[in-house]
């Protein structure tokens, strides 16, 4: 007997669940070949609004946790990642790469999460610091979560543009909302499951697909969010981002960078979701001895 | 029948049972409706000015009332022209220190009362609580009732201790909290609430907050047809007060169409009508906020208490 072809519906992700979108409409992005690539959903700024509530919520949590357990978590999602990597390649190949460049970006990708859950338990030890100070204070920086990070992905391909600003924000102990790839959503909606189904808990990522110019500025002009991470090489949209984010000091990074290079990853990706603080602690110089802690 | 003040009391076993499910289904259609832009504003404001701010912990220090007393004469003082909130709710320790704050700026001074929030506490020791909230300067007292009595089905004591509590009350009003999640049943809430106003309730109020469920739609609707038909019967206006879990903006507006469709535009001020909450007031103001600007908001940026 002919069977019914079943055709996925891809949803969004905000706090843990995959709602539709609340505004109930959908696009339908082509590939070069025409073939629509499917129902997908196209998101509001009420969705942006419900996404950043949920991130709100999770952050605490998240930055929270044991260094360590976002380090298991993080190499959780590769290892969920490496058991669906069939499933990557066959959308990257429909989106329109050539089947080595998608087993490529999909290694990559995993590569890339273990690279960052790596980090987790390391980062504060390598970027904090203890300050000489010419008073009797034991001074000393350390480093800790921004908050909530609004995230526009890059538009070149979909899964490894996702994933390499994803994992330095959530390695640092930050939330965030991601704007996924406008044309190419496929492999950033598959990518919501795999964070579903490895332990991230509900609302550390959060994604959303639809218009980047529809949900930029709710993004970016909400006060509830910490930080923007823009990645694309529009001044345009860049000086817009800067403009909005001014209403509460956000701080603005923005990067133009091939992530299908294996050198874009360091440290600094992390750093840069980061907040100093540095703390004076006083101590008691007995007997004039220099060294007092 | 007894008469009371010129009322007739009905016998109490006989009060109207309450159809689950028609609630239910009433309550869902409050929940459909759109209320957007200048609506939305007006019905937000008129939510801020009915909202009793409240702290009823045990934790509480004259400090901590001072705060919520000046939080509630300046909601947001970056947004000029605010309504204050309608009264603060304190216990009865706290309410002389709450009455020096708020003199003159037209917010009211409730005091809970009647050994709150359990209700287990001899007459003479109720009384004397009330008194004393009274003499302190209370506007308006919150009476629990006592519900072991109430749930034994010793409804002339449930209503006696109300008569005399009213009493003591002088000219402060009475609000008489149900405790509607220990009532278990909407029949028993629908009895509770003729009880409350027949035995001389000036409001009505779902619950103490110590309780879950709390304000739930579904019982504040029951109340306020008690009320409208306490009403249609005696002429008389009762006042109602859901408290407890109306913790957001959008729930706050429902509750406003609910009491305009049931009891009418008379019950949309603060006289007759109140939240009872604590953290609904800063969800309202930052709606209130983003329909001004269009930026969605932060609770960063607003007052904790």
């Amino acid at each position: 007997m002919e069977r019914l072809e079943v055709l996925k519906t891809y949803k969004i992700y905000i706090g843990g669940k995959f709602p539709r979108t609340e505004s109930a409409r959908y696009y339908s992005p082509k590939n070069a070949k025409g073939q629509a690539l499917g129902n997908i959903c196209l998101s509001s700024r009420k969705d942006v609004r419900n996404a950043v509530v949920a991130a709100r919520k999770a952050v605490g949590g998240w930055s929270e946790r044991a260094a360590f357990n976002r380090s298991q978590i993080l190499y959780r999602i590769a290892e969920m990642l490496e058991g669906r990597r069939a499933q990557f390649i066959d959308e990257l190949i429909f989106q329109g790469a050539t089947k080595a460049a998608a087993e490529k970006e999909v290694n990559l990708a995993i590569d890339r999460l273990i690279y960052y859950a790596g980090w987790c338990d390391k980062y504060v030890q390598v970027l904090s610091s203890v300050n000489p100070v010419s008073s009797a204070h034991f001074n000393f920086s350390t480093y800790e979560a921004t908050g909530v990070v609004g995230v526009i992905a890059g538009q070149k391909t979909s899964l490894i543009d996702l994933v390499s600003i994803v994992a330095p924000v959530i390695a640092g102990g930050n939330s965030c909302v991601v704007i996924a790839n406008e044309n190419l959503p496929l492999c950033s909606v598959t990518f919501s499951e795999v964070l579903n189904s490895s332990d991230v808990p509900g609302g550390v990522v959060n994604i959303l697909t639809g218009k980047q110019a529809e949900m930029i500025p709710a993004l970016t002009t909400h006060m509830d969010v910490n930080a923007i991470a823009y990645c694309g090489n529009d001044s345009a949209t860049l000086a817009t981002i800067q403009e909005n984010a001014v209403g509460n000091l956000k701080r603005v990074r923005a990067y133009d960078k091939n992530w299908m290079d294996a050198k874009s990853q360091d440290l600094y990706l992390i750093s840069d979701f980061q907040e100093v603080k540095t703390t004076w602690h006083p101590i008691e110089n007995i007997g004039g001895a220099t060294s007092s802690y | 029948m007894n008469k009371k003040g010129g009322l007739e009391i009905p016998d109490f076993n006989q009060s109207p049972k309450i159809d689950k499910v028609g609630v239910e289904e009433r309550v869902a259609r409050f929940q459909k409706r759109s209320i957007k832009k200048e609506s939305k504003m007006q019905g937000l404001r008129m939510a801020l000015n009915m909202i009793d701010l409240t702290t009823l912990e045990g934790k509480d220090t004259p400090g901590k009332v001072k705060q919520m007393c000046y939080k509630a004469m300046h909601l947001h003082d970056v947004h000029p022209g605010l309504p204050t909130v309608a009264a603060v709710c304190v216990y009865p320790s706290m309410v002389k220190t709450a009455a020096n704050e708020v003199k003159g700026s037209g917010v009211k001074v409730a005091s809970v009362s009647t050994a709150f929030p359990s209700g287990q506490a001899p007459l003479e020791v109720k009384l004397i609580d009330t008194k004393f909230a009274v003499d302190s300067g209370a506007d308006e007292i919150d009476m629990v009732i006592s519900r072991g009595k109430f749930l034994s089905g010793d409804y002339n004591f449930v209503f006696d201790e109300i008569a005399a509590i009213k009493e003591a009350c002088g000219k402060a009003r009475l609000k008489v909290i149900l405790e509607t999640g220990e009532l278990v049943t909407l029949d028993n809430v629908r009895r509770a609430s003729d009880i409350a106003m027949y035995a001389g309730a000036d409001f009505i109020k779902t619950s103490t907050g110590k309780i879950q469920p709390a304000a739930t739609m579904q019982v504040t609707y029951t109340m306020l047809e008690a009320i409208r038909d306490f009403h249609l019967k005696t002429g008389k206006m009762i006042g109602m007060k859901p408290a407890g879990g109306i913790s957001n903006s959008k729930l706050a507006l429902h509750n406003l169409v609910m009491v305009k469709e049931t009891l009418g535009n008379d019950w949309l001020t603060n006289e007759w009508f109140r939240f009872g909450a604590s953290s609904l007031a800063n969800d309202v103001l930052m709606q209130i906020m983003k329909t001004e600007t269009g930026i969605y908001q932060s609770k960063d940026y607003f007052s904790i208490d």
